[in-house]
């Protein structure tokens, strides 16, 4: 079947297998290889995109289900020429070790702050309770988003 | 890699064309709503429909309203919804006590309470609250629309009231003034099934139950409730003593497995528990106390 979706504001087709999983199409077909493929059971969070503005694992969304629709990704982050204060934050506060999990925390981290522009540690470990890290970084990781609520440059992100 | 085996995909625009499709590919095809149970269990191949048909565009089937003496809710609410819902939490913070322990917020952004209904997982959380609610489930096929007792929505594991070519469209509770409910779980890591988990409505006039429910699920209780227990609570003083017996019918009602998630011993133990804590919180919420 033909799929056409919006990806990161371009507009993307291609011919695909109704059971393609759209993580294996935003890295298989299109290259965008930012979005990482984890545990395949929709635990980990590492394959966290964006969806009509909603984060969810793309492992356990088929890339049909996508079709007509409008897609985020983790390359979209610093489309305005610099880094989104999530992933200069992440810097900041070395909220990745092996950096495996750091494209679906973002992609949550981003869009908790956009809802929660000022959220406490309690609500931000409530948020990332669907992204798994296996380096045991959550206390950085929890500084880099509160890094990026306090730097935070107020815009408007696609909703 | 986990991938499905192969299938057809087709995407429903309307109630009435989800139906058409379902006539048309026959019982091998599935409704895939959020997918968050039954893809993973394709990918395992422990399911293999010959033919999706995603119900996603159809907006119309999510929604959280009053309708007369019931709450309504559509099929396609997502959990998310369902935890956020101010109407739910004015009558029911049963949804929310369940819902903050369902999977995590992004599976919950996707999943949806008619999907887990019909997924049909006897550990699963909102039959349970459902059961002790005595909600119904609302059932279409393309000439008839029937109304089924959410405690015998269940035909067994993975299995529902819901035909060939029927689709739940609707669960609908009734609503009950003054009623406190609340739901307990205890499982192994946040987010997974439940080792077990109790859910309950109470509602009182003055010190006394008038009314009661409870549900229970991952434990094997027929129909997920234990009708003996709510009818020993009912009429009597809302006291912990007879929290307690009713809890201890329950633990005698269910019939655990050993497994994984523990021996059924353990298992018997939490039922107790949990349902004297279930009744307790939902009698504190029914008296105006906080809980």
């Amino acid at each position: 079947m033909k799929v056409t979706m919006a990806v990161n504001d371009q507009e993307a087709t291609s011919e695909v297998e109704p059971r393609l999983l759209l993580v294996h199409f935003l890295r298989d077909v299109l290259g965008l290889t930012g979005t990482h493929w984890g545990c395949d059971t929709s635990n980990c969070g590492a394959c966290v995109v964006w969806l009509d503005g909603i984060p969810v694992k793309s492992c356990t969304t088929l890339a049909a289900m996508a079709d007509g629709h409008a897609v985020r990704t983790v390359e979209d982050l610093d489309a305005g020429g610099s880094l989104d204060p999530v992933q200069e934050g992440f810097m900041q506060e070395h909220g990745l070790q092996c950096g495996f999990c750091t494209p679906g925390v973002m992609m949550t981290a981003r869009w908790l702050l956009d809802r929660v522009p000022d959220p406490d540690e309690a609500t931000i470990r409530e948020a990332i309770s669907g992204n798994l890290c296996r380096c045991t970084g959550y206390e950085n990781i929890v500084r880099a988003i509160r890094w990026a609520a306090e730097h935070g440059r107020t815009e408007e992100m696609t909703a | 890699m986990q991938v499905p085996a192969s299938f057809e995909y087709e995407r429903a625009t309307s109630v009435d064309h989800a139906l058409a499709l379902l006539e048309r590919h026959g019982p091998e095809a599935r409704l895939l709503a959020g997918g968050h149970s039954l893809l993973p269990m394709m990918k395992l191949r422990l399911a293999r429909p010959e033919t999706l048909i995603d119900i996603n565009d159809l907006t119309d089937l999510d929604y959280i309203r009053l309708d007369g003496g019931h709450i309504a809710i559509g099929a396609m609410t997502r959990h998310a919804a369902l935890l956020d819902s101010a109407l739910l939490q004015e009558h029911y913070p049963i949804f929310a006590d369940a819902e903050r322990v369902i999977a995590d917020p992004i599976v919950r952004n996707r999943g949806t309470l008619g999907g887990s209904l019909c997924q049909a997982d006897p550990s699963e959380d909102l039959s349970a609250v459902g059961a002790a609610l005595r909600a119904q489930a609302v059932i279409r096929s393309s000439g008839a629309t029937e109304t089924v007792d959410l405690r015998s929505f269940h035909r067994g594991p993975y299995e529902t009231a819901v035909g060939d070519a029927q689709m739940l469209v609707e669960v609908r509770v009734p609503i009950r003034p003054g009623a406190g409910s609340a739901y307990e779980k205890v499982d192994r890591r946040a987010g997974d099934w439940a080792i077990a988990a109790a859910g309950a409505f109470v509602q009182l006039d003055g010190d006394v139950v008038s009314d009661v429910g409870i549900g229970l699920t991952a434990v094997g209780a027929p129909h997920f409730t234990s009708e003996e227990a709510e009818s020993l609570l009912r009429g009597q003083p809302a006291t912990p003593e007879h929290f307690a017996a009713a809890a201890a019918t329950c633990r005698h009602a269910c019939n655990p497995q050993s497994d994984q998630r523990g021996p059924v011993d353990y298992k018997r133990h939490l039922v107790g528990v949990l349902v004297e804590r279930a009744l307790t919180r939902a009698a504190r919420r029914a008296r105006g106390e906080t809980a």
